[in-house]
This record gives structure tokens, sequence and C-alpha cells, in this order.
């Protein structure tokens, strides 16, 4: 029997050890990482409600176990063919050894974001208009996204509101909800300060990393808004 | 040897006692930063309910000056959810803000993809915080994610005094205060604490629904003793949101046993990994509450629960699986309880599942709400209107 996800080092073979201790190091050094994994019993309660491990070739038990053995080798397998899988609800956070598992995945997605592992390229194709719409707009999801190419397993219906989108918000009683392109009406200066937010912390870096193409068209409309309102920032 | 005292299961009584909390209460040292200087904390406002989470503990719900913290999914996507919630608030006559001066949580970014980092988070919700703080009202928060991820960065803050120190550095350049509300409060826990004024104004029968609950992840798993128990529901074994509003309003809540898997949202699987969601959301919920509890309707109290769990039913339908159970939030549910339109408060048209049965269950004349909503987006479209108004709404 063929298992979707291949444990053996040998994957990885090519990769040399020190590039992999030092992703490790990576994530060992964040500040959340004794917070999130204390040890592991190998006991699976996780598992047990782990919704991924029903329908992936997925474990929590084996993440934990990794990185408590500090198991290097297995932990890069890990970063590039499982955190991925993972569906952050947190179920696992009833582990009776206080891990957070699902913590630990998050801690592992943003090491192999920051590095721009191309498995997380891979893992995020097709993600980058979500990025787009967060980051430039301050709300995560609108309702123009609602077009049936986009979601075609959800039937007619979308199809319908993306026909009527115009009126249907027109015929929403609160009156920050007229918008179609933002979930809600977002004020000039409240992305002047979430752009400044993303600028202080690094995280266009990430972007950077991951999709180059994307990063560009985000600096331009960042830099263009913070110059309109007297800010002298770059990216760069 | 040790001899413990034998309780027979007819003598335990289940009753939560905060002095047996296997946690400490984050309170005392959130109000601890606040007397040295590290943060201001903003107070739930007077009136408020007191309600018990898991372990006993008292948490404070504001009745009213209550800064309205929308969620992106329900606005963009199923806008009846967050139209139920004001609505309520305008039938009690409440006083309450809802704000163009606030973003996303951006949280459903941030577990899809990992593009962030904890000081950009915290940084965002602080900044939000911020500026429910300048208007003098109280933070409610609409989504299930960005409460429990908001729950999970005042954590982060209070333990990482790095991470504070960061983030009061961003705030500082921004020209912000660091303002921390005193209790993270989801809408739920509000409609839950207004169940029995909800009750005694309610005018639509719902004694005879049958309903299951989905009680979101990231609402009773994330810091989770910070949500809502009470003796009276499952021997606060597990917790009472949703299922205690229900039951104040006469439904019949029917158990059924996958009520702690998730939903299936899976964050970036409901956007680019869609068969997991689906097969999820049908397999491990719709169809083992229809088997074992056949509901007229699913009730929850998320974003992406209502999402997933509706939209997944289309293409489920199509592979002859055991699905067609209309999906709500609890916030519409207690709006139609209370007589809301169905279309122009509830929006029913932005959901997936065929919900017709379910308001002809309740004596509901679909077809007349319908043309009564369509008679209002004529008018829009021929522009003899700009906008379907709350009086409209009510008309
Ligand atoms: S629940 Fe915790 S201790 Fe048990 S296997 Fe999972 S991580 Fe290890
Ligand atoms: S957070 Fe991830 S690992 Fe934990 S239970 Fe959910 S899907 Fe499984």
């Amino acid at each position: 029997m063929e298992f979707a996800l291949d444990l053996s080092a040998n994957k990885y073979a090519d990769v040399p050890y020190e590039e992999k201790e030092r992703l490790f190091k990576e994530m060992k050094s964040d500040e959340r990482w004794p917070h999130v994994l204390y040890g592991c019993y190998e006991c699976g309660i996780c598992v047990a409600s782990c919704p991924s491990a029903r329908f992936y070739d997925f474990s929590p038990r084996i993440i934990a176990q990794a990185a408590a053995r500090e198991d290097v080798d297995l932990l890069y397998t890990l970063m590039n063919d499982s955190v991925w899988d993972c569906s952050q609800c947190f179920s696992c956070d009833r582990c009776p050894r206080g891990n957070s598992p699902g913590q630990i995945i998050t801690v592992m997605r943003e090491v192999a974001v920051r590095n721009g592992l191309q498995s997380a390229k891979e893992a995020l194709e097709g993600y980058g208009r979500i990025i787009y719409k967060i980051m430039s707009t301050g709300t995560q999801v609108s309702p123009d996204m609602l077009q049936p190419n986009a979601f075609p397993d959800w039937g007619g219906h979308v199809n319908e509101i993306s026909e009527h989108l115009e009126v249907w918000r027109k015929a929403l009683p609160p009156e920050t909800l007229h918008t179609t392109e933002t979930g809600w009406k977002v004020d000039e200066k409240t992305l002047i300060e979430l752009y400044l937010i993303w600028h202080m912390t690094g995280v266009m870096d990430m972007i950077e990393q991951i999709d180059e193409g994307l990063y560009m068209i985000l600096v331009d409309v960042m830099e263009e808004r913070l110059e309109d309102a007297g800010y002298d920032v770059t990216f760069d | 040897m040790i001899h413990l005292p034998i309780l027979k299961a007819a003598d335990r009584k289940w009753e939560t006692d905060p002095s047996q909390a296997p946690t400490h209460d984050l309170k005392d040292e959130i109000f601890q930063l606040e007397k040295e200087g590290e943060w201001i904390v903003q107070r739930v406002p007077e009136p408020y309910f007191e309600v018990k989470t898991k372990y006993g503990r008292i948490k404070k719900i504001p009745l009213e000056k209550t800064w309205h913290h929308k969620s992106c999914g329900q606005c963009g996507h199923i806008p009846g959810y967050s139209t139920s919630i004001f609505w309520l608030n305008r039938q009690f006559g409440l006083d309450y803000h809802d704000p163009t001066n606030q973003t996303s949580c951006t949280a459903w970014n941030y577990y899809a993809s990992a593009t962030s980092n904890p000081e950009a988070q915290a940084a965002v919700a602080i900044r939000n915080f911020a500026s429910a703080y300048k208007t003098g009202y109280f933070p409610l928060i609409h989504c299930g994610t960005s409460f429990g991820h908001y729950k999970e960065v005042r954590h982060a803050l209070v333990h990482q005094p790095e991470l504070r120190r960061k983030v009061k550095k961003i705030m500082d350049r921004l020209g912000l205060p660091f303002v921390i509300p005193e209790e993270i409060v989801h809408y739920s826990e509000w409609v839950y604490a207004m169940r029995d004024r909800i009750a005694e104004r309610q005018v639509v029968d719902m004694s005879h629904i049958v309903a299951t609950v989905h009680p979101a992840c990231h609402y009773h798993k994330l810091i989770e003793e910070d949500a809502i128990y009470s003796e009276e529901i499952y021997g606060a074994q597990r917790t009472a949101i949703v299922t205690g509003t229900l039951q104040a309003l006469g439904v019949q809540v029917k158990d059924y046993s996958t009520w702690f898997d998730c939903c299936g949202f899976g964050f970036r699987h409901i956007l680019v990994s869609r068969d997991f969601s689906r097969s999820f959301a049908v397999q491990r919920k719709i169809e083992v509450m229809k088997e074992e509890a056949n509901p007229d309707v699913v009730v929850t109290h998320d974003t992406g629960c209502v999402t997933t769990l509706d939209q997944s039913q289309f293409a489920a339908k199509a592979h002859g699986k055991k699905v067609g159970v209309p999906v709500m939030s609890d916030s519409q549910m207690a709006a139609l309880a209370m007589g809301a339109h169905p279309y122009k408060v509830l929006q029913l048209h932005w959901h997936n599942t065929n919900n017709k049965p379910f308001l002809e269950k309740l004596g509901i004349d679909w077809k007349k709400k319908w043309d009564e909503f369509e008679a209002e987006c004529e008018k829009i479209r021929r522009g003899e209107k700009a906008y379907l108004t709350w009086e409209d709404a009510d008309a």
C-alpha cells in the first residue's frame, strides 16, 4: 500500500541537514514555541478530534512527536508535505499534555512562508487574490467575489447573486453594507493605518518570498495611497 | 493507599466552581498590567449581564453601547446574518455603533496562508480596539474566528512582554492608545444573554421545530475557558451557546454524535481545496444530523460554519447524499422568532439550501414576503429609492 505522505527522510535527502536544522532553529526560537509544545504522550487524542486526519494522510500526533523529539529531518518533510492539510480548527487544543498541535503548525507554516519554500508557494497557488483583498482593502471577503467561476460547486445561486449584486447590496438596511468591493465601507484613514501596520511588521517581506507578482502590485497600491496621505514610506 | 469517597452518579451535582479552575484568571493580569501603566483596559459599560463560563467564572456581557466589529464573511456573503444582529438591537431600542473605522481581524487569511505574524495580528486587533475605545462604545465581535483569535492575541499580549513592547511602539507611531477590552465578547453571547427578552417578544411559534446546533470551533476551543457554559444545558459539560438561545425560543434542540467536529471550513480549504470542506461538512455533519436528529434547521453562530454547512449541500445533493437542511445563524433565528422579514432582514436569498419548507412549517408565506422584497428591489432598480431603509424593513 502506498501512502500519500512519505515519511522517509530520503525524499529530501538532497537538502543539506544544516539547512533543515536552520529552519528548525527558526521554529524553535519563535516566542510561541514553548507555549504550544510541552512534549507528547503519543496518546492520539489530537488525531481523534482532527478533521484533516479523517480526509488526508495527516496526523497532528506525528507533527507534535517530531517537534518534541526535535527530529529535524522529519520536521522538514512535514513542513513541506503535511502542514498545509491542517484546517486550523484547534480541536487538538484538548491535548492532555497542554500542546496546541494546530499552533505548532501555524509556526511551521510561517517559517515555510518566510523562507519561500516551494511547497508553500504551491499550497498557496490560487490564493493570491485573497491576500490582495485583505491586505489592500481591509476586509477579507467581498460581495463581488461571489462569481460563478470562483464557486462552481455552489450551484446556480451564486450566479443569481452576482447578477443582482448591485441591487441586492442596496437592499440591505445597514448603511455600511452598500458596498460590492469590500465587506463593508472602510474609512480611508483606517486603510492608511493598516498599511502602516503591514509596513512596520515585515509582513510584506513574507509576501515577497511567496509571490513576487502579488508583492509588486500590493506595493504599488499601498505606496500610492500612503503618498497621497502624506507618508513617505517605501516597502523596499 | 488513599481512600477517596465513592460518589454514586445520582449524588453527583455538576456545578462549576471557579476555585477549582485549572487555569488562573487572566483578568487579574489584565488589570495588573493596567496598574503598571502598560495599557488601558476598556470597561464593560453598565448595565451588563453576568453569565458563567466553563469553570464557573463570571463574564460580563454589555446590554448596549456596543461597537459592532463586523465579520467580512458575514457582511460579504451572508449579510442577513449581521443585519439580523443590528435589527435585534434596534427592536429593543438599544444604542449601538456600526463603525467604518474597522478592518477585518485578518485571522482568516492568517489561518489560511500564514502570510502574517503575531506582531501584525496583534497590531490589527489593538488598532480596532483603539478605534472602539475612541467612540466610547464597547467591542461586540460578530465573527467566531475574530473572537477566538482576539482571545489568543490577548493571551499572548499578557504573557509575552516583548510582543507588548512591539505593539505599543506601533500604536505610538499610529498615534493611537494601547487599549484592551475588559472582556472579549461574541455577539452570540449577547443573543444568549438577551434570550429571555427575545422570547418575551416572540411572535412566531417554534415549538414544533427541531434544530441541531453546531458550536463553532473558534468559539469554544480557542481559550476554551472563556466560552459560556450552564448547568442547565448538558450539565455544563458542553457549551450552552446557541442551544440556550434556541431552547428559550421553544425550539427542540436535538443532539447528534459528531457535535464536536468542525464544519470543514478549513480557512484555506474553503477557498482553494473545497473538495475537503464539502466532504467533511456533508459526511461528518449534515448527513449525521439528518440520520440521528432529522432537523428542520441547523443553527450555528459563526461565519465560516454557516457558509460551509450551507453551501456544501448543493454538490452533495447531485450525488444523492442525505442533505437538504437549511442553515442559519442564531441571530437570524432570534429575529425570525420576533417577526423579522425573511428577505428584507434575514436576507435568506443569499443562502443556498432550500429554506422555503422551513418557512412554511413556521406558517410564513414566503411567496408573499419575496414579492414584498422584490417590489423594494424594483424601486431601487427604477431609481425611486436609493436604498432599503430600516423603516422599509419593518413596513
Ligand atoms: S494529544 Fe497531545 S500528547 Fe496526545 S498525541 Fe496529540 S500532541 Fe501528543
Ligand atoms: S488545528 Fe489542524 S491539527 Fe489541530 S485538529 Fe484542527 S485540523 Fe487537526
